[in-house]
């Protein structure tokens, strides 16, 4: 068989794309296909791009095989499995050149399959499972089973290892375990009768997984949550966030259940709307237990009265937002960074609020620990800005590690005796001249009781109209953000050591950025990056801008909202600043930031040999 | 005005509850309502009735949202915390303090525009979750910090202050209640003082959601003739259809009341509710006829009062639904809620 040069030597770096109908049965293969190769010690990435559908749209699944361990997109397809009949023209015209496409040869593939360029090879799958298989639904299933085994045969992925997989899976279900091995069977021996076995893309064994897990990012919240001691989740399902609380809870039911009452040591509440599960939040805050939601971008709009009012009165909350495509209702399942600018500054008024920027589901299960401790040490609104792409999807990470000696921060909540020593408690006087004032939780003693109000308030917690007790407050307010930048964890920076030129990002960019620096600096264009991981932005932020000449701001957003918090909150000149955009709901690629920085160097170099001239 | 604290001078003679306290320990700031507003009334009744349940001020938890009523959670026991939340929003506050520590006795007031206009859905969902608190609605039909218009609780035909006549039906927070399946309906008025502090006792002692909806006239906005949530219209066109006497735990029952007259209801807490009937054919223990009677009273203009409907069976409060642990939750140890760094070792298996 003739085999195109872009095909060579593709052994573990090389892309599948899985094109399917939803709700179809199609994702637990497509992610098993990955596990495999996951537990063969090959790297991988999977991305999952499913419609906001219950049945029948298309959704399609990707995996990067990459030795390297690149995170991000390649923005290439080297090998389609064209499961959908509506998407096959879409679907084959993506395959790269020197590519391959599969199909399902039951029916008569169309003309519009036809392309010179890439091999195209045929299985009949339908009728594979029509004849062993019985039940309509059981033949749609199993059809994703079958091509898992034509593609072990097809990528030499051992067999053996899905086995072990299956067996995971259906540990209490024995008998679906054989009728799974027999689809695989089927598909891996028409494959060695039929198809070119292997073909030049092809996994071999390496040992670059030990140490690792896959993960989906709401997942490793969840858990988050649990290790933070959070007992109240008060939320209302929203996608992406929804496998959130989803996780939190399923953990909660495992680990915090008594098993001679069924008493849980948690309260996971389905509230009304968003505007009841921050009420909630706030509720179960100021009575002194560690309370969250998880939500997306238009449930923070709901929410956002109420933010302001735990800003103002100073109660602790964390918020998770899995961003996805704005604005209204978007692209449910698409991914963005479109609401950085939102909760930053959430709700009327002047007000300003905590971010955190996880840059993957490790980092997800960290910072929501992080988050419960700022919010309690601050008495304030935490939003840990996750996203769809991290949220959603398994990626693979290093396994998460537990230090026993953590106790949770608390922050200045006054026991009975300190209450009780006091000649008086004041709710809002800084005391500590740290700008947090110290606070007391209901039931513990008369003596600590106050009024939580969002109406104007002075700094003994009184009720105030008055302009200068007014002042004083908002002005402590300000003075405690000053404080948080001491407290959020600072930026992580990459210098060569030699560039003036930088990079700015946050969040789940990450793998593509750290992808492109490795191509640009093969380029020879060596480029620092900094990624933020939090806002208010630290002191480590503004000396990276002030120590680079031109600092590129990569972010998934069309307007630029990273750039604007910079450019807001910081001395940075805006000039300096230039944006890398990227929002169009799918997770970036390397490509688009290698091509964008070249663009601009070029013209810029362009630009200063016409003003030598 | 709210932040002008009441003089701490107490006569020593003062009446004392079980826990050596005096009233004057259960009041809170001075009320910056209008003079003659019924629901400083209510404040009064409040306070009497914790008194005379003894109950700790810090053992209590109050909540509101913003209106006038909102404000009344400052006017009573300024040993309890206090929560003023946003406009409508104030049963969600209620419920996630409730889900942190299940031990506190919560009070939520609320009014009529808070309750059954912009926090209309709060107020169902915390019916239907059966958060254990009181709470009341006063109810009186108008928006008074804006300066009088209709609230969702005017009844057609009844005129503003500029003359206005109402055109919609009303909301009307019992009859939502019974529908949503509330455990606990009330309505009184915050001029019947008698009939009040019972329910009060009995709605905090209640486990569940217990609502009393109470007819508290504004005197600055509808005081007037021509609305049907005036003094002189809500003392003429009420019906108490149930009295409630309140027995608390361990004290012996005196009254005497006729046979077939008096339904005793036991309570978890030991105390005991009688309720007398004042229509003998009334039946506060069946759902469906209380809202046939209400409707019907409700057409004839009567304003039907007392212990409306309570729940016969068992209906399980929101801890009960959740099946939460008996320690509250903000008083776990943090050791009790995660598996430390061996768990996670062993969680993490399934992702490996």
């Amino acid at each position: 068989m003739a085999q195109s040069p872009a095909t060579q030597d593709r052994v573990n770096d090389f892309v599948i794309k899985l094109g399917n109908v939803n709700g179809t049965g199609s994702a637990s293969a497509n992610t098993m296909l990955m596990k495999s190769i996951f537990r063969m010690g090959v790297p991988v990435m999977g991305k999952n791009y499913f419609p906001s559908n219950i049945q029948g749209l298309p959704t399609w699944y990707e995996i990067r095989v990459t030795r390297d361990a690149y995170v991000a997109r390649s923005g290439r397809v080297d090998l389609m499995i064209a499961m959908n009949a509506e998407t096959y023209q879409k679907d084959v015209r993506e395959v790269s050149p020197g590519g391959f496409l599969i199909y399902d040869s039951t029916w008569p593939r169309s003309a519009v399959l036809a392309r010179d360029d890439i091999t195209i090879l045929g299985a009949p799958l339908a009728k594979m499972c029509n004849e062993n298989f019985v039940g309509v639904r059981n033949r749609i299933l199993m059809k994703n089973v079958v091509y898992l085994g034509l593609l072990a045969a097809l990528l030499e992925i051992d067999v053996e290892v899905i086995r072990q997989l299956l067996n995971e899976s259906y540990a209490k279900k024995p008998a679906l375990v054989e009728a799974n091995m027999k689809a695989v069977q089927l598909g891996y021996d028409y494959a060695k009768q039929h198809l070119p076995c292997p073909l030049p893309l092809r996994i071999q064994r390496m040992d670059k997984t030990r140490g690792h897990v896959m993960i989906d990012g709401n997942t490793a919240a969840g858990l988050g949550a649990v290790y933070a001691g959070a007992t109240v989740g008060p939320w209302y399902p929203i996608t992406p966030s929804t496998s959130l609380m989803d996780a939190f809870k399923s953990f909660c039911s495992k680990l915090r259940v008594d098993p001679a009452t069924g008493k849980g040591r948690y309260a996971v509440i389905q509230a009304e709307d968003e505007l009841a599960a921050i009420g909630m939040v706030l509720g179960a805050n100021w009575n002194g237990a560690r309370a969250f939601t998880a939500t997306s971008g238009p449930g923070i709009s709901l929410m956002s009265e109420f933010i302001g009012l735990a800003y103002y009165a100073e109660v602790p909350a964390v918020i998770v937002d899995v961003q996805r495509v704005g604005p209204s209702t978007g692209m449910p399942t698409r991914t963005q960074q479109c609401d950085i600018l939102l909760c930053a500054y959430a709700s009327h008024g002047d007000t300003k609020h905590v971010l955190l920027f996880p840059s993957n589901p490790e980092e997800c299960f960290y910072m929501m620990v992080q988050a419960f401790d700022l919010a309690e040490r601050l008495q304030t609104p935490v939003f840990v800005l996750s996203d769809l792409d991290i949220g959603m999807n398994d990626w693979m990470c290093p396994e998460l590690k537990w230090d026993d000696a953590y106790r949770p921060d608390r922050g200045k909540v006054l026991t009975q005796e300190e209450i009780e020593a006091l000649p008086k408690f004041h709710r809002y006087l800084d005391k500590d001249d740290d700008g947090i004032p110290a606070r007391t939780l209901p039931g513990v003693s008369p003596k600590g009781a106050y009024f939580t109000r969002g109406s104007g308030h002075n700094q003994y917690g009184g009720y105030t109209e008055d302009s200068a007790e007014y002042q004083v407050v908002m002005e402590r307010l300000l003075r405690k953000f000053k404080q948080a930048k001491t407290l959020v964890p600072p930026p992580v920076i990459e210098a060569t050591g030699t560039s003036d030129i930088g990079l700015v990002a946050v969040g789940s960019s990450r793998g593509a950025v750290n992808e492109a620096r490795d191509i640009l600096a093969k380029r020879g264009i060596p480029i620092d990056y900094m990624r933020i991981k939090a806002f208010p932005f630290t002191k480590e932020v503004e000396a990276f801008m002030a120590s680079h000449q031109k600092i590129f701001v990569v972010e998934q957003n069309r307007d630029a909202q990273l750039r604007s918090l910079l450019t807001l909150e910081t001395d940075v000149p805006k000039s300096k600043l230039h944006s890398i955009l990227h929002y169009s709901g799918l997770p970036m690629t390397s490509k688009e930031i290698v091509e964008a920085v070249i663009a601009e160097l070029g013209d810029a170099r362009r630009a200063s040999l016409a003003a030598a001239k | 005005m709210s932040f002008i604290n009441k003089p701490k001078v107490r006569h020593p003679d003062l009446p004392k509850n079980e826990l050596g306290l005096t009233r004057r320990d259960y009041e809170g700031a001075m009320s910056t309502l209008c003079a003659g507003c019924g629901h400083d009334s209510v404040t009064s009744s409040i306070t009497q009735a914790i008194w005379e349940l003894s109950l700790r001020p810090e053992q209590l938890a109050k909540l509101s949202g913003i209106g006038c009523s909102s404000k009344t959670t400052a006017y009573f026991a300024s040993g309890a915390h206090g929560f003023n939340g946003v406009h409508g929003r104030m049963p969600s506050i209620a419920a996630g303090a409730n889900a942190a520590n299940r031990n506190l006795h919560y009070i939520g007031v609320s009014g009529d525009g808070d309750s059954l206009s912009i926090g209309f859905g709060q107020f169902a969902h915390a019916i239907r979750r059966n958060v254990n608190m009181l709470y009341i609605c006063e109810n009186n039909g108008v928006y008074g910090l804006t300066k009088g218009q209709f609230s969702a609780s005017a009844d057609i035909g009844t005129r503003s202050k500029k003359g206005e006549e109402n055109q919609q039906a009303p909301v009307d927070p019992c009859l939502a209640a019974l529908s949503l399946g509330g455990t606990f309906i009330a309505r009184s008025f915050s001029g019947d003082r008698e009939q009040l502090v019972p329910l009060i006792k009995a709605g905090l002692m209640h486990r569940g959601f217990a609502m009393i909806d109470v007819i508290s006239p504004c005197v600055t906005f509808n005081d007037h003739v021509g609305s049907t949530k005036s003094y002189e219209f809500t003392r003429e066109h009420y019906h108490e259809a149930v009295h409630t006497d309140y027995i608390p735990p361990r004290q012996e029952i005196t009254a005497s009341y006729g046979e077939g007259e008096v339904l005793p209801v036991q309570m978890h807490d030991g105390s005991q509710l009688r309720l007398r009937k004042l229509d003998k054919d009334y039946d506060p223990n069946h759902r469906g006829k209380a809202f046939e009677y209400l409707r019907t009273k409700l057409r004839q203009g009567e304003h039907v009062t007392g212990l409306i409907f309570l729940s016969p069976g068992h209906d399980p409060d929101m801890h009960e639904m959740l099946q939460t642990t008996d320690v509250p939750l903000n008083q776990v140890p943090y050791e009790e809620l995660h598996p430390g760094a061996a768990g996670l070792a062993s969680i993490l298996r399934r992702y490996a």
